[in-house]
């Protein structure tokens, strides 16, 4: 009996992974044919197959630049970024043991933001970084600053979250301070931009950076699988079932790290997504991290992609900060699952 | 000998919590740990199963060093039923069980028929088999510490250490539980609060103090009144129990 019911319940799975790609697929097709110049579905990949498969397709070069250089580039980063994120999220909240953690509670958002800063307003290097090379570095000092803090300060997981609240005050008062004392008025419009998070300018340079991190990400979470379950009564309980805790906390929190520091780096600190993501994938497929990781991995990414969709078509002639559109339809989203997951529960 | 604590302290910044301690446990043997609260019995599970680095001393688990045995190895030995461990996901009964298995499994190894099997019968040890996939959240006190318990058995260990596994349960389920952890084939450290039960199952006693032992032994020999007295500042009648053969402590108030 209970062989059948888990074999029906894996079959369930397997749908739903096969059925969540699909949609995926169809997001992303979609976000290359809806624009300000509507191009056909059919259109679509036939310039995706000339590009992929050497096919030789009669295109108009308007349409295949459209769909090859900056539509499918856009719907890609989006996707890594939104998988990313959520990918992130999920080990976050498994690692401090605390619902409200999310990417950028290690202080990664405010250093990105702060290392753009330097480079866009104070010039630090301008030439040889770019605003992507500075916001990394930036969300790397500032997540070994908080780091060292919590190591300093006895690592507990309260002691971790205070520390990157600390953190991220410091950078976003330095970003501040940079701002109101060195900006113009459009540097200061375009850091405001940068901030909500954008995903406009991104070009192939960015999937060949965000696509392999997500999933690299992405593998290296998987094979901490059962690391992750461990990590539900505390850092004693997992170290009491043979889990290298400090090693463990070391591989997944700098994984996350770097995760979130490549994705703010190419389109800013898009908030929301990494914080409900993984609760909307827990609602779905319960917290088993083996189904909870790739779970939350797809629902980002179709999000993001959905969001980027939302963002370019919401209001006419003009392009809302994604980071905008994620948090105004994710969290009645978001309540709506919360509330029907108090029924059940 | 299964676990021998050989001359051990402890210190957390500056304080010294556990200090000097010595201690030893015959293999499927039942020693418990009294003392007053702050008295170290915590931090002494949390050094013998290698949780905290010993300041100074040796244990011994099977008569190796073990600062020197991987922490797989001494997971699959040795299980903690930690005091009050709780978390605010989601986790179904059966998956905090199945937390049991997790030092036994490879990286890629499957969930195996074995690992069902062990989960199972751990279920069906502490009477908990029919509330499988009941949520965490909705269990009570006593409830959460027999699936604690189960977790631990799921770890097949030879040595169970447990830190006041009675707490929050009514009376019935912890005669249940010692009796349970009494007779299991394993070497126990149970640290107690209550005396009477501490006589009823344990082999011996070691009653803690300061971070030192003041006293170990037979039940019968550590409970005098003369110690209940110095430790725990209370006055007490010990006598031996008609029903149960072992000592029993009557508390006198004023």
């Amino acid at each position: 009996m209970r062989g059948i019911a888990r074999r029906q319940k894996r079959w369930a799975l397997l749908a739903l992974t096969i059925a969540a790609i699909v949609l995926l697929a169809l997001m992303i097709s979609l976000a290359v044919s809806i624009g300000e110049i509507s191009i056909p579905l059919a259109t679509t990949a036939k310039a995706v197959a000339n590009r992929l498969l050497g096919t030789d397709f009669e295109l108009s070069r308007i349409h295949q630049g459209i769909v090859w250089d900056y539509r499918l580039s856009r719907a890609l980063v989006a996707a890594s970024a939104g998988a990313s994120l959520a990918l992130s999220g999920v080990i976050l909240q498994a690692m401090l043991r605390n619902p409200l953690a999310e990417p950028y509670v290690l202080g990664i958002s405010a250093g990105a933001s702060t290392g753009a800063v330097c480079v866009m307003i104070l010039g630090l290097g301008s030439g040889i970084l770019g605003l992507s090379g500075g916001a990394f570095l930036g969300a790397i000092a500032a997540f070994l600053f908080v780091g060292l803090l919590a190591t300093g300060v006895g690592g507990t997981s309260e002691r971790i979250i205070l520390c990157g609240v600390a953190g991220s005050q410091l950078f976003n008062a330095l970003t501040s301070y940079i701002v109101t004392t060195s900006a113009n008025a459009e540097q200061a419009r375009g850091v405001m931009f940068w901030l909500l998070g954008s995903l406009s300018g991104v070009r192939w340079p960015d999937v060949y950076l965000s696509g392999p991190v997500a999933i690299v990400g992405f593998a290296i979470c998987m094979g901490h699988v059962r690391v992750l379950d461990a990590f539900v009564f505390g850092t004693d309980a997992a170290a009491s079932l043979g889990i290298a805790v400090r090693r463990a906390q070391i591989v997944l929190l700098g994984t996350t790290a770097l995760m979130t520091a490549a994705v703010v780096s190419i389109v800013g600190s898009i908030g929301f997504v990494g914080l409900v993501i993984p609760h909307a994938a827990r609602f779905l497929v319960g917290p088993s991290h083996d189904r909870l990781l790739p779970a939350a991995a797809l629902a980002g990414a179709i999000f993001m992609v959905g969001a980027d969709i939302v963002s370019r078509i919401i209001i006419p002639q003009q392009i809302l900060p994604i980071g905008v559109v994620t948090a105004l339809f994710g969290a009645p989203a978001f309540a709506i699952i919360l509330y029907r997951a108090r029924r059940t529960a | 000998m299964s676990i021998a604590v050989d001359k051990v302290t402890f210190a957390a910044g500056n304080t010294l919590i556990v200090n000097g301690i010595s201690l030893t446990v015959e293999k499927g043997k039942v020693l418990g740990l009294l003392g007053p609260n702050g008295s170290g019995k915590s931090s002494l599970l949390r050094l013998i199963c290698r949780l905290r680095k010993v300041r100074s001393g040796i244990i011994r688990l099977g008569g190796n060093d073990i600062a020197a045995i991987p922490r797989g190895d001494i997971a699959r030995r040795i299980a903690l039923v930690e005091q009050q461990a709780t978390t605010e996901t989601q986790v179904t009964v059966i998956d905090v069980v199945r937390l049991g298995r997790t030092p036994h499994r490879g990286p890629l190894s499957a969930w195996s028929a074995r690992d069902d099997a062990v989960v199972l019968d751990a279920l069906g040890r502490v009477g908990m088999q029919g509330r499988a996939a009941q949520f965490w959240q909705t269990l009570s006190g006593g409830e959460r510490q027999r699936v604690h318990i189960a977790r631990a058995l799921a770890q097949t260990p030879s040595e169970l250490l447990l830190d006041e596994p009675t707490n929050h349960l009514d009376i019935q389920h912890q005669l249940d539980i010692l009796g349970l952890v009494s007779k299991l084939d394993v070497t126990c450290i149970i640290a107690l609060h209550d005396l009477n039960l501490a006589a009823m199952f344990c082999d011996s006693l070691a009653v803690l103090q300061e971070g030192e032992v003041v006293a170990a032994g037979a039940p019968e020999d550590v409970l005098t009144e003369e110690l209940i007295g110095r430790v725990f500042g209370v006055r007490a009648h010990v006598q031996k129990s008609l029903v149960h053969g072992r000592c029993n402590i009557q508390y006198m108030t004023g």
